[in-house]
């Protein structure tokens, strides 16, 4: 004897949010139904595995059903197909405004009337690990022919891999023709919570600039890491955070400003200004710090770094390699002098703001600018 | 040219991508309806049109409107090929027909295509304009009113019960004609789409046509069935019960009866289903028939004598000056005689209802059921219903003949259905022998219920038996009534019927069910009929048995809601009867089993029996315990023992018309040795389950209905009681894993348990499963007054209820406070109700500030229950009768069977929903799937799926939102106890 076909379906759909977890992290059916006996649902409810399984291979079913409206979740606003009891949903949506911080909760009701923005929320979370391999690649079937080299090193099945993998792919695809703020973009589109949709902000912007991520020496860095940097660079960096015009693109970085950017140069070509900079920095720290000396002596080094790095990003090929220059060109040397993130933060507020007191120096908002972003990316990634 | 139709297309959304290259679609509609099609403009590469079409007006007759559907098609425009098609979706107009149903269609409606399924939704607006057709040679029927609640439905109240309405059409299958062979398989479903709604539509016409000449306005109990013959046909049918209802007007109002001249105005008898008498009410619908309004309760004349007349003499002109012919003389001043005594209704005194009105039902016979076997290739002319009538005429006379047999005149809970397979085909009818009360007759053989006209002891009244004692058709043991002790009862009951709210009953309920699976042998034409119908009798013998045996075991004496089915297959029987066991107090306490060995000689053998013998008593005791079973002691010493020798007995008729010269009647109380043979592991299993549903915490009060259906390949050569065990086995597992599915539930209830089984294929068993789960909330509970009694009972065991949702009372009527405040036993609770639990009052006060915003999408509720536990039905809004079929040639690609299946009854639930909504209602009641056909050819890689659904679409009110809602204190006290009453 053998079950041809099992099915359940019920009015309002009854999602195990265990399950789902499993589907998400790709298990197949019977690794899930193994982990579920694990979990011990056997001895709780004294179901036999024939009943787990059946139950397994229904929210299976029904998770795949949801996962052609998790793709446009636009539509899941008035979708007909799932229903969710009134009583349920009310709980759901508050605890999802929460989570979502949206202001007004009217929005949130109006766009979340089924259960299913929790699991619109589970379906785009992504492991940190995974996007860590993949950030900064583009977004092509090559990299997704490599996705089974990232499964092995991830201990990610292969499945959830290429999951998230499409979420970013489709997130990057609908974003990337849109006008007006990147973050906002993806919120709206794909109805995500605040957090989850800076990630993608980030994601879809290092996919398109390809930064260079994989290098050993950035190795140490996490996903949070870039992401905050990230959300500097969107915040300040790009079109769309200068003027306000909507029809500016917030992926692409502020051509004018990498432009300008090449005017600091002189910063450290002019002699006179580079050691006038130095004393002024030195001034500054002098007795603040225990690491002056080291300090004094690599001021050149350091400020030639930085310069050239912001000199360098008017060529596409030289943004990628924006993170490893930073690690290179600054903190690893930083590193070597044994320099605290306390001492970094010092050095730079004052050799950002010394440059302002120059007298032949005039390129005092891109400095600020730019030095505002460096100074915060640093920070971020300099861990002791 | 009585009516116009007019439709209009607002907007389309989520539409399918068509053109490949810009990934959009340029849509367009074409809205048909009979012979005349409008379309709309083509509006251009998008997947949201908005076509905010003109009103297309279609100016037809009633007939029309009542058999059509309107039919709408999504197309994509395409310049230089045909035009593809998106999908279609179907209309029924006829709610919008009745005055006090539907006035509008508006919403958004899934277009559905039958090989890809769902494809979008549009967004339509329909309205009809009705002229009054005063016309009495009309052809049509609109403005009766149809309800698939099998009881007077809860915001009528019913004037008169007229009697049994059926009718039958016939028409070719378009799966079987010559044009298949060349069409599309869309093509050939959708012809059979349209056929079916053409056919439904035109049998309710007919149908609303009887109740109309019967000077009716409504059909209750609307069971509609298709059968699909195959070659030689594809059969609707339909039976009902014609009743007059009236709406309750909620305040009491002025306005005197509409009828003066009517012999009846001076009456103040209360209206059926009426709590006070002389309640004014309010107008009826504008049906010309109206004029005769009775303010009382007529069934048929059940005895007549008249010979049957034919349906043919069913004349077109409404007797309305019949009433002066009237024989009946003493009764005739408070009750009329339904204006035709030509319709053949009249020669079956059956009722299609379950659910009754305190007082109305005197006595309780028992199951009598007829079944025949036919063979559709022997129909001399397959295209007319004159052979299928005759057919159901012969089964149904002999269901009048055993209720006659028991003493009784009627016939309540009565059904009909079919089994097919290839040309073999099984009718089956069954109901409950019942005694009417006499005063709402208007004649009939009256010695037999004299003699407890003056019981009214409703608690057991209608167990006492009908017939007479001396001449018992079948071997009982009679008792005096355990709770009035003044008449004869027998040892146990069985009744097709919802148990009466009035019963006494002690304990709670529990499913019933007595599974059964034959091997026959491959056969064709008369040869097969032969054997089955030999067959048969043992089948429905050991049915019997089963259901006796599992009875005894919980410690009960009664079986409401039986249900049996029978299935045919080309090599097997399957046999399927669930119940609701209850103990009536009324009814003798059930005596133990004994395990009667065949040889007795061996000591082992002994031990092992009275191992077995000891199991079986601890397994009683447990269960008596579990289903709160303790009668009073002192009543048992009084009456005597128990019944001291296990004997079977029954009061199953059965017979059927192929061996027409066995007696109808048999003596079940044979064979008893065989009869004892338990499946142990089958009780313990399911006691385990109901264990485990009592301890895990509780949720909200909560219902939800759901669907199941599983299909089961066999191996070949199994034996009979490898057959049987396996499909015992399936059942019982199916019942498990929807404990298991439900565990967020518990403690809960799951009701009006519908299983339906088939044999779609050899070698292969579909069990499909529909019920509602209901939880209870303990913390509501909680938060009430009133502790130490209902907390045992919450915390006691979840119950599996088989179509009687009237036990669901009984339950709750003991832990009032619940969140049912269902108001026919539950009236003085209403103060109670009040306090509803704080996540739910929370809930809804932000839904009613915010989210009842325009664009939300409105939550139906779907239940196959008449009622919505704690809300109230404010308004009927229709029938919702729909018929689906799903194809698919990727099967493998959509999930296997079990995606396809699961995402088509997904689907269909969402279109249920969708023009539920539509209808501006809010839940379905008395759903039920009564038809899933699934045929499958894997290798082809292709499967077909058709289902049917039917319910009443319905708008309710919350109980505490009506309190809530009503601004004025008096006005609110006047609905509350409406609503604790009336309803």
């Amino acid at each position: 004897m053998s079950v041809e076909l099992d099915v359940f379906v019920g009015n309002t759909t009854i999602m195990d949010k265990e399950v789902y977890q499993l589907w998400l992290n790709g298990y197949t059916v019977n690794d899930a139904v193994k982990v579920r006996i694990e979990g011990g649902v056997m001895e709780e409810c004294e179901a036999s595995a024939e009943v787990l399984l059946s139950d397994t291979m229904d929210q299976y079913r029904t998770f795949q059903m949801c996962e052609r409206l998790l793709h446009h979740p636009a539509k899941l606003a008035n979708q007909l197909l799932f229903q969710i009891p009134p009583d349920r949903q009310a709980m759901l949506i508050e605890r999802y405004a929460l989570a979502c911080q949206f202001n007004s909760l009217d929005l949130v009701i109006i766009q979340f009337q089924t259960f299913i923005c929790i699991s619109l929320f589970r379906y785009y979370a992504f492991d940190d690990s995974f996007v860590r391999e993949v950030l900064g690649k583009k977004l092509s079937k090559g990299t997704k022919k490599d996705l089974d080299d990232v499964s092995i090193k991830t201990g990610i099945t292969l499945k959830s891999c290429r999951r998230q993998f499409d979420n970013f792919k489709r997130v990057f695809k609908v974003v990337e023709e849109l006008k007006g703020p990147l973050v906002e973009n993806i919120r709206q589109h794909f109805l995500l919570p605040d957090q989850l949709a800076r990630d993608y902000a980030a994601i879809v912007f290092f996919a398109n600039h390809r930064f260079e991520t994989g290098k050993k020496k950035l190795q140490y860095l996490t996903f949070q890491d870039f992401a905050f940097c990230a959300g500097q660079l969107i915040n300040n960096w790009t079109v769309g955070a200068v003027d306000n015009m909507m029809e500016d693109m917030d992926v692409d970085l502020d051509k004018e400003f990498l432009q300008d950017l090449k005017d600091l140069k002189i910063l450290i070509t002019d002699k006179d200004l580079l050691d006038q900079h130095k004393n002024l920095v030195c001034t500054a720290l002098r007795g603040k710090t225990n690491v002056f000396n080291e300090m004094e002596a690599n001021f050149k080094n350091l400020s030639r770094g930085l310069v050239n790095i912001a000199a360098k990003l008017i060529n596409a090929k030289d943004v990628r390699d924006f993170f490893i220059d930073l690690v290179e060109k600054f903190i690893e040397p930083c590193r070597s002098d044994k320099l605290t993130s306390i001492d970094v933060n010092l050095y730079l507020t004052h050799y950002t703001n010394s440059a302002h007191i120059l007298d032949t120096f005039k390129h005092h908002a891109v400095w600020t600018r730019y030095m505002g972003v460096i100074k915060s990316c640093i920070l971020r990634m300099y861990h002791d | 040219m009585p009516g116009r139709l007019k439709a209009k297309i607002v907007a389309g959304r989520h539409l399918p991508v068509m053109d490949r290259a810009s990934d959009l679609t340029d849509a367009f509609v074409e809205v048909k309806f009979g012979n005349t099609t409008f379309k709309t403009d083509v509006y251009p590469k998008s997947l949201n049109p908005q076509w905010n079409s003109e009103w297309f007006k279609f100016e037809v007759d009633d007939e029309d409107l009542q058999d059509e559907p309107l039919q709408i098609t999504v197309l994509d425009h395409d310049t230089y090929s045909a035009n593809d098609a998106i999908g279609k979706v179907y209309i029924d107009i006829d709610p919008l027909l009745c005055s006090e149903a539907a006035t509008v269609i508006s919403g958004w409606l899934p277009i559905y295509d039958t090989i890809h399924g769902i494809r979008g939704e549009i967004n339509v607006l329909v309205k009809v304009d009705l002229f009054n057709d005063l016309n009495r040679f009309r052809q049509s029927s609109c403005g009766v009113k149809f309800f698939c609640t099998t009881s007077i439905p809860r915001c009528y109240r019913a004037i008169m019960v007229h009697g049994f309405v059926e009718e039958l059409v016939v028409n070719e299958d378009p799966e079987y004609q010559w044009i298949d062979r060349i069409r599309t398989p869309r093509a050939s479903n959708e012809a059979r789409q349209r056929l079916i709604f053409l056919m439904s539509g035109e049998l309710q016409r007919k149908i609303g046509l009887k109740v109309l000449e019967m000077g009716g306005n409504a059909v209750v109990g609307y069971l509609q069935c298709f059968d699909l013959e195959g070659e030689s046909g594809l059969v609707v049918r339909a039976i009902g019960t014609a009743c007059t209802l009236e709406k309750m007007s909620t305040f009491p109002a002025t306005a005197t009866h509409p009828n003066n001249s009517s012999p009846s105005k001076d009456m103040k008898e209360p209206g059926f289903g009426e709590e006070a008498p002389g309640v004014p009410l309010s107008s009826g619908p504008p049906t010309p028939l109206r004029a005769q309004t009775f303010s009382s309760f007529s069934p048929s004349k059940s005895y007549s004598r008249q010979s049957s007349s034919s349906d043919t003499e069913l004349s077109l002109t409404p007797k309305t000056g019949k009433i002066s012919s009237c024989p009946v003389g003493h009764l005739c001043h408070f009750c009329m005689i339904p204006p035709s005594p030509f319709c053949v209704f009249q020669e079956y005194p059956f009722f299609t209802l379950t659910i009754f009105p305190p007082g109305f039902l005197l006595h309780v016979g028992g199951v009598v059921s007829a079944r025949s076997v036919k063979l559709l290739d022997r129909i001399h002319n397959p295209d007319e219903p004159e052979t299928r009538d005759a057919w159901w005429e012969e089964i149904r006379q002999e269901i009048k003949s055993h209720a006659k047999a028991l003493g009784c005149h009627a016939v309540v809970g009565y059904s009909e259905s079919t089994s097919i397979c290839e040309e073999v085909c099984i009718l089956s009818a069954s109901g409950t022998a019942a005694i009417l009360s006499s005063r709402f007759m208007q004649d009939g053989p009256l010695d037999t219920e004299h003699r407890f006209e003056e019981v009214v002891s409703p608690g057991c009244g209608f167990c006492h038996i009908p017939y007479d004692e001396l001449n018992i058709p079948f071997p009982a043991q009679l008792t005096y009534c355990y709770c009035c002790r003044r008449y004869k009862v027998p040892d146990v009951l069985f009744t097709t019927i919802d148990l009466p709210t009035e019963a006494n009953v002690t304990g709670k309920g529990c499913l019933i069910q007595a599974r059964l699976c034959r091997t026959k042998k491959k056969a064709q034409g008369e040869g097969n009929a032969m054997a089955i119908s030999n067959l048969l009798p043992f089948l429905e013998y050991e049915l019997h048995t089963q259901l006796m045996n599992k009875l005894k075991l919980r410690g009960m004496n009664a079986l409401f809601g039986l249900r049996i089915q029978i299935s045919v297959g080309e090599t097997m029987l399957l046999g399927l009867a669930s119940a609701t066991g209850v103990y009536l107090t009324a009814l003798p306490s059930p005596g133990g089993i004994q395990i009667a060995g065949k040889t007795p000689s061996d000591i082992t053998y002994e031990q092992h029996i009275s191992n077995m013998q000891k199991k079986i008593n601890d397994t009683i005791t447990k269960n008596k315990e579990q289903y709160e079973i303790n009668p009073p002691e002192v009543v048992e010493e009084i009456i005597g023992s128990p019944i001291p020798e296990p004997r079977q007995r029954s009061r199953l008729f059965r017979s059927h018309s192929e061996s027409s010269d066995e007696v109808s009647e048999i003596d079940l109380s044979h064979g008893k040795k065989d009869a004892f043979v338990l499946e142990i592991d089958d009780t313990d299993a399911v006691e385990d389950i109901h264990a485990l549903l009592t301890d895990s915490p509780t949720p909200a009060g909560n219902t939800s209905m759901f669907t199941s259906v599983r299909v089961f390949r066999l191996n070949a050569n199994l034996t009979n009681q490898g057959l049987n065990k396996i499909f015992s086995d399936l059942c019982e597992n199916l019942l498990k894993s929807l404990y298991f599915k439900l565990r967020s539930m518990v403690p809960c209830c799951l009701c009006h348990l519908n299983f339906t089984v088939a044999i779609p294929e050899d070698e292969l068993i579909q069990v499909a499963v529909t019920a509602v789960a209901m939880s209870f909330d303990k913390e509501q509970t909680l938060e009430n007054g009133k502790r130490s009694g209902e907390k045992t009972l919450i915390k006691g065991k979840p119950c599996l209820v088989s179509s009687t949702p009237f036990f669901l009372f009984s339950l709750l009527f003991l832990s009032t406070p619940l969140s049912f405040p269902l108001a026919l036993l539950l009236s003085t609770a209403s103060s109670m109700e009040k306090a509803s639990p704080l996540p739910e009052g929370r809930s809804r006060s932000l839904r009613s500030n915010r989210s009842y915003s325009g664009s939300s999408v409105a939550v139906v509720k779907m239940t196959p229950l008449s009622f919505i536990p704690g809300a109230k039905i404010i308004k009927y809004l229709g029938i919702i009768n729909m018929f689906f079929i799903r194809e698919t040639s990727s099967l493998r690609e959509e999930g296997g069977v079990s995606g396809f299946l699961h995402t088509f009854i997904a689907e269909v639930f969402a279109m249920v929903r969708a023009h539920v909504a539509a209808l501006g209602g809010n839940a379905v009641v008395s759903y039920s799937m009564k038809e899933c056909v699934f045929m499958e050819n894997p290798n082809k890689n292709q499967a077909q799926c058709l289902i049917n659904v039917s319910g009443d679409a319905v708008i309710f009110v919350r109980e505490s939102e009506l309190e809530l809602t009503s601004v004025q204190p008096q006005s609110a006290t006047t609905q509350t106890s409406n609503g604790g009453e009336g309803t």
